[in-house]
């Protein structure tokens, strides 16, 4: 039986129940969308992550204190008070340390912050001028911490773009105003640029004091919150984590790794657990998607089962002609791949146009994978086989006279 | 042509066993027009199956064309039920919805002949009985006697060597019976083999020969001297 004729025939059968064919197919069509838009939301979430952090530089790697946490056992608490500021000093000046760049040594607290009548509770963060270079920083206007304002340990404040329009309101220009920070008068020297993020990332929701300045007179303690060291190069990253570890344990008297008081980290390690927790969150959602994709074929399933008993007679009469099991498997076959091909072809345009749109609502960027498409297509096409053969077969086993007989 | 011998077959649904044949032997000649008559229930559907590869015996042995039928694989018994039978049923069993031409084009798409030769067969059988201008009706737009012309044209499709035809007229009035038995009788002339399973008397006068069936058993097998001739004429 050639396959234009056979195609022909399952289309002519399909027409026949228009309303049962395409409830069938609805059934793949969500499925099959539901899998697409689920996908791709899920791959371009993980690629908006990735860049976000990546945007915090790919050379940095922080230390901050307390042990590493590994098989949820807590090593030797070191406690908040382990890093200090000639740790840091140490990293940048020992000949130990050969593939570090910069070190930018930060103690960070949140805090309220006065101007005027407006206030906002937002992060306050002590820094030195390597802040910058190690976090790639730019300053929007005016200038950024100097050395100088540090070793004054001068009560000078540069505001993120985001506390700026709280306090000032949008665009204002807050140089030479001042802003309070626990009591204390703040002369605000300068803003920096735009870095986005949201939530917990939003690093446009900070203000930089002097560190000194933050230690002293603000906060009254003597120790670091983290390190942030840029290593020379990415290639160097691994090198790099190796000897300011050595050196630190060597300046905390510890012999044992494993007791190590601080733990340091690299960009990669939390876009590792980032990217870890956003696919979880895909395959978790492309399971409930493959569950609803199952159903549909158990669906096709169904209406091929009714199919093959409603046409029963008709299956004995072709076999009385001359059809064999296999022309009769490829006929009921046919009809059901067709259903499920063509569910699965409108169900990733129904994908691709929810992920569209969702992605533009929530500001993902819009990601296809040609992969998806043509699994999709090719898992409807499956799914018709799969779940098409048993009763395709059940109509080739029929008896032709059982068949002729049946009423 | 066709040789049975000793034909058995007992149906057994559970507990209850049906006798439907009992030690059937016969021969039929390449050419013969040979009615099959007996009640109703006396195993005539059940021999016609047998015949047309549909159905095997319980036991015996049903040679057809030298060979033995019940030692064929599933697709040489739809080979030879598509190219060495035509059957043509009491209840027509036409594909529903679907054209004259279509349904007489199917053995065809079966046996893997080019489109453009089953349109041109089809299109001669269906006027060879009649039908020429009723090529693209659908089944249900053709009356009993236009439809069993169609089955007709269909059997003739892969010219069988054998038609045979379970209760042809059965559905029928007596005046479309009458046209139907005409064809088989031009059919016969044409050295084809028919076998035409009736319980009507009239209908059987039409045959060469008559075997009679009683209990799924032989009681007579007889020429039929009083032969009589059909006529053909327009409906
Ligand atoms: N599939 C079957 N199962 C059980 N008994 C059957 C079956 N088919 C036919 N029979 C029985 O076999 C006998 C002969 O049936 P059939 O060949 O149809 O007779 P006829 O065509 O002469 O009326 C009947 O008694 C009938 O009830
Ligand atoms: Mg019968």
């Amino acid at each position: 039986m050639e396959l234009s004729e056979v195609m022909a025939t399952a289309f002519e059968a399909l027409t026949l129940n228009k309303m049962r064919t395409v409830l069938a197919t609805l059934g793949i069509v969500i499925g099959i969308g539901a899998v697409i838009a689920l996908v791709s939301l899920g791959q371009a979430s993980q690629l908006a992550v990735q860049s976000q952090i990546q945007s915090l530089g790919s050379n940095l790697l922080t230390v901050i204190p307390g042990a590493q946490t590994s098989g949820g056992v807590r090593g030797a608490e070191g406690g908040a008070a382990s890093l200090t500021l000639d740790d840091a000093k140490a990293i940048m000046t020992s000949p130990q340390v050969t593939t570090v760049a910069n070190v930018s040594p930060e103690l960070s607290r949140r805090a309220q912050v006065v101007a005027g009548g407006n206030n906002t509770n937002t992060q306050v963060l002590g820094s030195t001028p390597a802040y910058t270079m190690v976090r790639e920083l730019s300053i929007a206007s005016g200038r950024f911490i100097t050395q100088q304002d540090v070793d004054g340990m001068d009560k000078v404040a540069v505001l993120g773009p985001q506390v700026v329009s709280d306090l000032f309101g949008d665009g204002a220009n807050p140089i030479g105003q001042s802003v309070r920070i626990k009591g204390m008068s703040f002369r605000v020297v300068g803003v920096t640029e735009s870095k986005g993020g949201s939530g917990f990332m939003n690093r446009d929701d900070i203000v930089f004091v002097p560190l000194s300045t933050a230690q002293k007179l603000l906060f009254g303690v003597n120790y670091l919150s983290s390190i942030s060291i840029a290593a020379k190069s990415e290639q160097a990253m691994d090198q790099a984590r190796n000897e300011v570890g050595y050196l630190l344990l060597a300046r905390h008297k510890l012999s044992d790794p494993t007791q190590a008081d601080f733990t340091i980290f690299s960009q990669e390690d939390i876009l590792g657990a980032a990217s870890q927790v956003t696919g979880t969150f895909t395959t978790l959602l492309s399971g409930i998607a493959m569950i609803s994709l199952l159903v549909g074929g158990i669906g096709i399933m169904n209406i091929m089962l009714v199919t093959v008993i409603e046409r029963t007679r008709e299956i004995g009469l072709r076999k009385s002609l001359g059809a064999r099991k296999r022309d009769i498997i490829t006929q009921f076959l046919a009809e059901s791949i067709i259903l499920t091909v063509v569910g699965g072809v409108l169900g990733m345009v129904l994908g691709i146009m929810l992920s569209y749109v969702v992605s533009i609502l929530i500001g993902l960027p819009f990601t296809l994978s040609l992969t998806s498409v043509f699994l999709a297509i090719g898992v409807s096409g499956g799914i018709g086989i799969i779940f098409g053969l048993y009763p395709a077969q059940k109509a080739a086993k029929l008896s032709p006279i059982e068949a002729l007989r049946f009423e | 042509m066709i040789k049975a011998d000793n034909l058995s077959k007992i149906y057994s649904n559970g507990s209850v066993e049906t006798v439907a044949l009992s030690n059937i032997s016969f021969e039929v000649e390449e050419g013969e027009f040979v009615a099959i008559m007996g009640p109703s229930g006396s195993g005539k559907s059940t021999l016609m199956h047998i015949i047309g590869a549909l159905d095997t015996p319980t036991s015996g042995a049903y040679v057809l064309d030298g060979k033995e039928v019940g030692k064929l694989s599933d697709d040489e018994l739809a080979g030879i039920r598509n190219k060495k039978i035509g059957f043509v049923f009491q209840a027509y069993n036409l594909l529903p919805r679907t054209t004259a031409l279509k349904n007489v084009m199917l053995p065809m798409v079966y046996a893997g002949i080019p489109k453009e030769e089953r349109v041109e067969r089809a299109k001669k059988l269906l006027e060879m009985v009649g039908l020429g201008n009723r090529i693209t009706h659908t089944s249900n737009q053709l009356s009993g006697g236009q439809q069993q012309r169609v089955a007709i044209a269909r059997s003739l499709a892969m010219s069988p060597a054998i038609i045979l035809a379970d209760e042809p007229t059965g559905n029928l009035a007596t005046v479309q019976g009458e046209e139907i038995m005409a064809i088989f009788q031009e059919l016969g002339e044409q050295r084809h083999t028919v076998v035409v399973i009736t319980h009507e008397p009239n209908i059987a006068e039409h045959a060469q020969r008559i075997i009679y069936l009683q209990d799924g058993a032989i009681i007579e097998d007889s020429t039929n001297h009083g032969r009589r001739r059909a006529k053909r004429g327009g409906e």
